[in-house]
């Protein structure tokens, strides 16, 4: 039942290792239940954090995808969200700040047969690591990024986020935050990230469907998820999840579906006249006006255009997928050269050490 | 001087006049050549330098060029230089003053002149000296003809208008045909010196084989300089220097960056383990990059990260999937690695970091050579952090300094300090090419089974219980069933590997780490000394002790001191950290240590702070190796002090 094609691990110690673990272990089991991906360490969240819905939905969601626990591997830097790895029993590392991208790529690119996660949030994945957030994308590794967006640094007690609001109000900034912030889908896009998405913690069905296309996609994925920090920013994202104002103010996205939305379906996204999307009320827009959503879409400003709907209040907040296209990876083009080269011109250390000019003194 | 044509070869050419040649028999020669950094300079010397490998000399070169890719032409800051010491015995050094400059133009002289010991020949190219080339660099009149060069043996030649010459029927223009005036001046120092001609031809052949009239233009040039040679009155002596007495066995010439990344691959291939390099580009560490980027068929994966972080990272990512992660870099590469090198000490995977060290602090000299950064492998961590540290002593030593530190990096699963430096990355002497068979075994076994049981029994995995002689933990690469672990850089408990505050765990660990990286030095034997009696049996009361590159002019310096009649001791460390078990009980067998070093007394203060040593330290940092005969003024200087009377003879003068 695996939907996600992982290759296989290179001949020599490292195949070697996994067919003897087997030979105890008896054969790999992809048929998982969340309960085998818990570990018996006590999760260090605050009660009520956000960071619970996800990482219940997580071990909820990857037994589905029929890959074994073993060839899991989720790479996380620092931060609340970062204490991820310990409570998934897969492989991890919970690594340093901002660079899981980066450690995620050398691992990912040398081991094609292994599903490789990074866990990051905010700060980690924009601010201290945002050169390998963007680096990354762009190369197109196989790996999947779970940006945990809380607005807010959560473990160092408060301070405001590369994603908080001008004028947030915090230890650091009493007066006002004065940055500008940035919209992670609009900086992947801009990176020309393959697959983008964008999910709620506490909406477990359109996570899971995210999570879901995000795994099956051949490619880095960026999931951001907006996450609540019930300690130092309660009730950031209670716009899009109030019943009433969420389904007024959301923009769910639907591949081949268009994109009308609001009470009643009152609103829609309609073209502008600079090639953008605005917000049109639907009675007042012919049909065909209304932009049908196609996540994939060669061109990424389609995706960017959407991404830019939404104010820094979450007015107008499309959730759901961006953006899914399909290009090489960066990890299996790399593998191709290896095996071009070895096929090219077999290995042979000697004729190598040795190169084209060499002399002999005998005795 | 007639039209060489370019088709005579060296047996036939030949002007009108019969002309009898002498030869003269010497040991060693130091050629330096010197010109603008668009003349070629360090492709003439690196084709001499194959030229003297194949015919069997012993050789050392020193390239020296600046970072400037193309400084204005004809100016001071645009010299690159390129010095080759090649002799008819071993040599240890580049040499500490070239016997023979040749000038390309006057930035090039008068930037190298002082250099130049009186009497030396000097072969300049007539052509360049115009008032405007003259005037670029401060030259009044044309010291071509106002007889301040009289200390010298000038040979003024026009070069240039002798290349063009040669070059008439080529078809080329002006301008490119000047270009092959490099290969003009290669020809004519192939005849003077008797070098084989034909590694040089099938060179230029290979390199231009997609423009064949390049190739061609090249080769008349070369032909046409070393005709020239033979028929000119201008050189009325040519040199031949004896091939060098070497082990029997197949040899070639490699420079230490070359050599570094052979070791790398060799690495990787005697250990079974895909090698995996993650860098970004920097002088004068790139060459390593660009040397394994061609060797994918050994399995070996090169990825040029968007910065020096992501370089370190990705290689610790491969590690802990089981690869030899590497990473290259310099000095301030290094600066910025140093958090990962912090986590990849606390998550105890393999890595080989290699520092090939240039002039710092910041940004620096670039494209000269240093051994500053010693106390930032060492220390330059958060914590305690210790880390292994190796380091090669010769160009071609880089390739075995690059398994052992392969080696300690699998055997006791550690990131590992390669520091190489900007002399030994550029500069090149023959290698013995080892036999693949006698390199050494680097298998490791992965953990693949559980190695310990949980309080009810039941079988479990612990990431951080040690193998008991060496200290090392478990590696335990995904994919592997049963195994699954978690790893970071918060302080772990003890065996279980689990997160842990506990005050006595961090202790514990922290004194585990260490111990861990001191007890590499059980496998690394002991120090070496080279303590050769005196003639009459007296022992040294003097070692000089060194680390890295010094080695060559240390040890230069010490022959001389010997072949005056004193004994002295040379100490040389390949591992600085651990040091050899013996090490202190070495150095408290001498009254006087002394320590020179290419920074201001790094390696001094541990030895010092180590073994409470009065180690006397002897530094320079000009970007340079030491001169032997320096060295060896200041080592005599010393046991003048130690042992009463000097002795008459001069040691700074005379051959390695």
């Amino acid at each position: 039942m695996t939907t996600v094609e992982l290759g296989m691990p290179a001949e020599g110690p490292i195949a070697d290792a996994i067919a003897r673990s087997l030979e105890t272990q008896g054969e790999k089991q992809n048929q998982l239940k969340a309960k085998d991906l818990k570990t018996d360490q006590e999760v260090r969240w605050c009660p009520g954090c956000g960071d619970y819905v996800i990482l219940n939905a997580v071990q909820s969601f990857l037994p589905s995808l029929g890959i074994a626990r073993e060839d899991m591997v989720i790479v996380s830097g620092i931060g609340c969200s970062s204490r991820f790895p310990y409570y998934m029993n897969t492989y991890g590392m919970h690594s340093i700040h901002g660079r899981a991208p980066a450690i995620a790529t050398g691992l990912a690119a040398s081991r094609p047969d292994l599903s490789v996660w990074v866990v990051t949030g905010d700060g980690d994945a924009l601010s201290i690591g945002g050169n390998h957030l963007i680096h990354t994308l762009r190369r197109n590794v196989n790996l999947k990024i779970l940006l945990f967006n809380n607005r807010i640094y959560g473990l160092t007690k408060g301070q405001y986020s590369p994603t908080s609001e001008v004028g947030k109000v915090t230890k650091s900034t009493p007066m006002g935050s004065l940055d500008h912030p940035f919209n992670p889908v609009s900086l992947a896009l801009g990176a020309d990230a393959t697959f983008v998405g964008r999910a709620m913690d506490s909406d477990r069905k359109g996570l899971t469907e995210v999570l879901r296309q995000a795994a099956e996609h051949q490619g880095t994925a960026l999931v951001e998820i907006y996450q609540n920090c019930n300690i130092f920013n309660d009730g950031a994202f209670d716009l899009l999840k109030d019943p009433t104002t969420g389904v007024q103010w959301s923009i769910p996205l639907v591949h081949g579906q268009p994109l009308v939305f609001g009470p009643d379906g009152a609103s829609c996204v309609v073209r502008d006249e600079f090639g953008g999307l605005r917000i049109a009320e639907t009675n007042q827009v012919d049909a065909n006006e209304i932009v049908v959503h196609d996540a994939t879409r060669e061109d990424p400003s389609y995706a960017f255009a959407l991404s830019r709907l939404a104010s820094q209040d979450l007015r107008y907040t499309p959730m759901g997928v961006f953006r899914s296209v399909q290009k090489p990876t960066y990890d299996k083009m790399m593998a191709d050269q290896v095996e071009e080269a070895r096929t090219s011109s077999p290995a042979d250390l000697g004729a190598l050490l040795a190169g084209s000019d060499t002399w002999t003194v005998s005795a | 001087m007639t039209t060489t044509d370019p088709s005579v070869d060296a047996s036939t050419a030949g002007s009108s006049t019969p002309f009898v040649k002498s030869v003269v028999e010497l040991d060693r020669v130091v050629i330096r050549l010197a010109g603008d950094s668009g003349d070629g300079m360090q492709l003439t010397g690196n084709r001499f330098t194959s030229e003297t490998a194949s015919f069997g000399n012993d050789l050392s070169t020193l390239p020296n060029f600046p970072a400037e890719i193309r400084a204005p032409t004809g100016t001071l800051p645009g010299v690159s230089s390129f010095q080759l010491h090649f002799a008819d015995h071993d040599i240890m050094t580049p040499g500490d003053a070239p016997d023979v400059l040749v000038a390309m133009n006057p930035a090039a002289l008068r930037s190298n002149l002082s250099d130049l010991p009186g009497g030396g020949l000097l072969i300049v190219d007539a052509d360049e000296f115009t008032p405007r080339n003259l005037a670029k660099v401060g030259y009044a009149t044309n010291p071509l003809e106002d007889d301040s060069l009289q200390g010298w043996q000038l040979v003024s030649v026009p070069l240039t208008t002798l290349t063009l010459e040669a070059l008439a029927d080529s078809g080329l223009g002006k301008k490119e045909a000047e270009r092959s005036k490099n290969m003009f001046t290669l020809g004519l120092l192939s005849w003077m010196y008797h070098r084989p001609t034909e590694g040089t031809v099938r060179f230029l052949e290979r390199q231009f084989r997609r423009k064949p009239e390049i190739a061609a233009a090249n080769i008349a040039a070369f032909r046409a300089g070393y005709n020239y040679g033979e028929t000119t009155e201008a050189f009325a002596v040519s040199y031949e220097i004896k091939p060098a007495p070497m082990a029997p066995g197949r040899y070639r010439n490699i420079s230490g960056n070359q050599a570094l990344a052979l070791g790398l691959v060799a690495a990787g291939q005697r250990s079974g383990l895909p090698v995996f390099l993650g860098a970004y580009p920097i002088t004068p560490a790139s060459d390593i990059l660009h040397e394994l980027s061609r060797h994918k068929a050994f399995g070996v994966r090169t990825f040029q990260a968007e910065d020096e972080i992501a370089g370190i990272a990705s290689a610790i990512g491969a590690s802990f999937g089981g690869a030899l992660g590497v990473t290259t870099t310099s000095g301030p590469g290094v600066s910025l690695k140093s958090e990962a090198l912090g986590l990849a000490v606390m998550t105890e995977l393999p890595l080989v970091v290699v520092d090939v060290q240039r002039g710092g602090p910041s940004t620096g000299l670039p494209t000269k050579t240093e051994q500053s950064d010693l106390l930032q492998a060492m220390f330059g961590r958060n914590g305690e952090a210790p880390l292994p540290v190796v380091a090669p002593r010769s160009p071609a030593d880089c390739f075995d300094a690059a398994l052992e530190a392969a080696r300690i990096a699998l055997t006791y699963r550690t990131p590992v300090m390669l520091l190489s430096d900007g002399y030994l990355a550029n500069g090149a002497e023959p290698w013995q090419i080892p036999d693949t068979e006698d390199l050494p075994d680097l298998r490791v076994e992965f953990a693949s089974e559980p190695n310990a049981t949980t309080p009810d029994g039941t079988p479990e995995f612990q990431p951080y219980l040690r193998d008991p002689e060496t200290l090392a933990r478990p590696w335990a690469i995904p994919g592997t069933s049963g195994m699954q672990h978690r790893i970071g850089g918060l302080e772990k408990a003890d065996k279980t590997g689990n997160i842990s505050y506990d005050p006595a765990n961090h202790d514990l660990m922290t004194r585990l780490r260490q111990a861990k990286v001191d007890g590499i030095a059980a496998s690394i034997g002991p120090t070496d000394v080279d303590d050769p009696a005196g003639p009459d049996g007296e022992t040294a009361s003097v070692a000089v002790i060194g680390w890295g590159s010094t080695y060559g002019p240390i040890g230069a310096a010490c022959r001389r001191i010997r072949r005056s009649g004193r004994p002295v001791a040379q100490i040389h460390l390949r591992h600085l950290n651990p040091f050899p078990a013996d090490l202190g009980e070495v150095l408290r067998r001498y009254d006087r240590v002394i320590c020179p070093e290419m920074n201001l007394g790094q390696l001094s203060m541990l030895l010092r702070a180590k073994y409470l040593v009065d180690v006397q330290s002897h530094t320079q940092v000009r970007g340079l190796p030491f001169r032997a005969a320096e060295l060896a003024a200041v080592v005599q200087d010393v046991i003048d002090s130690t042992s009463g009377a000097p002795i008459a003879a001069d040691p700074t003068g005379g051959a390695e």
